[in-house]
């Protein structure tokens, strides 16, 4: 594409901007400063993608990763108010399923350890990693809240606070995954995915385009369930104080 | 004991308990009456550790309940709770409970509800389907199966009928006899806490403002409070702060 016909996209931007002022939704500023900001992340990300891609070394693309899988666990940490060391144990969570499905891919040579493949696919398991962390510390709390008198029952029964929190985990973990479930199930009736669209306006072969989407699909399966089941067993404790009395 | 708990409610301490003070002779049992919200429960939860104390301290045997094991202490101190809730499942998974918390062989479930007269038909019916008095039968049988060695009961037979009642009177007062059960036992039934007690506290506004035998609680109250309540003075809601 060149940057003639780039510039030529810019007319959306205006068109939502008019259709703003049109109807006074005083949007326009976000909207300009969202596409400013869109731009030079994605122009800054290119040149700096260009720049690992050159030099292909390991450590370059750990470092990548590891921005990548921190700036996750930030964002997704700050759903989990009221739980302590949110971004330690989210960050784990996320650091397990890239390294399991990752490294599966890789040990598997289903995909060429060079950064053009690990970095894009890296960042499509961390981006849903992230979302499932962030589902999964929202549905903690409330369902936490919402079985309160279950857990106390258990609790002055004698339990440990793993079985006491034994039916909040595993409701925070399923509904965490539905997302990802169900755009699985939906893929290519509903939505034509992100990574198979830009393959085949690459020119790519539409079938090969479906197979890499396939291993992303079931990769990005893997990734939810193994965050939000690491997540759920290090989050399960900040549920508690010290004498086992519900803490949230 | 000699505690006191207070929550902060919209930016207001607010004392729950102030210095209560006591102590309870194992094999014995002990009703606490007074208004709703007088701190009964509260004093109940510190027993087991569901709430600690703001200062003072609570002994179970001579040990500061924070110095115990906790699973150790809960199972040892069963607390039924004034609103009967039932976990997921039958009425045997809630019988069984705590026997599955604790990797143990299952109770006799069948036995467990002869014992409180419900019939063994009830086992496979959802726990959360019973009616509100069978829920507080099974709450009370999920803690006795457990075999605490005090019992603490919250309003334990409020939602029965007399008959119903007199049958876990019974079974509670026969536990006390045969196994030298402890219990302290919270109720708005002074009939009941008559018939049952050996002794009795009064908890008005998070103070016991009186405690003797309770046969000379009800024959000679001291207390301006213990006058009223025995009268039927003392409306539920008065002298009632905490929970």
């Amino acid at each position: 594409m060149s940057l003639w016909s780039l510039a030529l996209t810019l007319a959306f931007v205006a068109a939502a901007m008019l259709l703003s002022v049109w109807r006074r939704l005083g949007l326009e500023k976000d909207m300009v400063i969202a596409a400013v900001r869109a731009t030079v992340q994605l122009l800054l990300i290119g040149y700096v993608l260009k720049f690992i891609f050159h030099v292909d070394h390991a450590a370059l693309t750990a470092a990548m990763v590891l921005v990548m899988s921190c700036v996750a666990a930030d964002n997704a940490s700050r759903r989990g108010n009221g739980l302590a060391g949110r971004f330690c144990r989210v960050w784990l969570a996320i650091a397990a399923s890239e390294i399991a499905t990752q490294g599966f891919l890789l040990a598997a040579h289903v995909v060429p350890s060079k950064p053009a493949y690990i970095i894009p696919i890296s960042g499509m398991i961390i981006g849903n990693a992230m979302v499932a962390s962030a589902l999964f510390l929202n549905r903690l709390r409330a369902e936490a809240q919402a079985r309160r008198d279950e857990m106390l029952v258990l609790l002055s029964l004698g339990a440990t606070p793993i079985q006491a929190s034994g039916a909040v985990v595993k409701a925070a973990v399923k509904s965490s995954m539905i997302p990802t479930i169900d755009s699985t199930k939906t893929m290519g009736l509903v939505q034509l995915p992100g990574m198979m669209t830009g393959q085949i306006l690459a020119g790519a072969d539409p079938i090969q385009a479906v197979r890499y989407q396939l291993l992303i699909v079931f990769a990005l399966m893997a990734s939810a369930a193994i965050t939000t089941l690491v997540l759920g067993f290090l989050t399960y404790p900040r549920l508690f104080n010290e004498y086992h009395q519900p803490a949230v | 004991m000699d505690v006191h708990r207070r929550i902060v409610v919209d930016g207001r301490d607010r004392h729950l308990l102030r210095g209560v003070n006591g102590s309870v002779t194992p094999g014995r049992v002990v009703t606490l009456v007074g208004p709703s919200g007088a701190g009964k429960s509260t004093l109940l939860s510190l027993c087991n550790l569901l709430q600690t104390p703001d200062e003072g301290a609570v002994f179970v045997w001579g040990w500061e309940v924070r110095q115990w094991p906790v699973r150790e202490l809960r199972r040892r101190v069963g607390l039924v709770m004034q609103q009967p809730v039932m976990l997921p499942g039958t009425v045997a998974d809630n019988l069984a409970a705590a026997a599955r918390l604790h990797a143990e062989a299952e109770p006799d479930n069948r036995g467990l509800l002869r014992l409180v007269g419900l019939p063994a038909e009830l086992l496979a019916r959802p726990a959360g389907a019973l009616s509100g008095g069978e829920k507080q039968r099974i709450a009370l049988l999920r803690t006795l199966a457990n075999r605490p060695e005090i019992l603490l009961l919250d309003e334990a037979t409020s939602a029965l009928d007399r008959e119903s009642a007199a049958v876990v009177e019974e079974l509670v007062l026969r536990r006390v006899r045969d196994e030298g059960l402890t219990v302290l036992w919270v109720t708005h039934d002074l009939a009941l806490a008559r018939r049952v007690g050996d002794e009795t506290w009064l908890v008005v506004d998070g103070r016991v403002v009186e405690q003797r035998p309770t046969a000379a609680f009800f024959d000679d109250p001291q207390s301006e409070w213990a006058r009223r309540l025995v009268r039927g003075h003392l409306a539920p809601a008065e002298g009632g702060e905490g929970t």
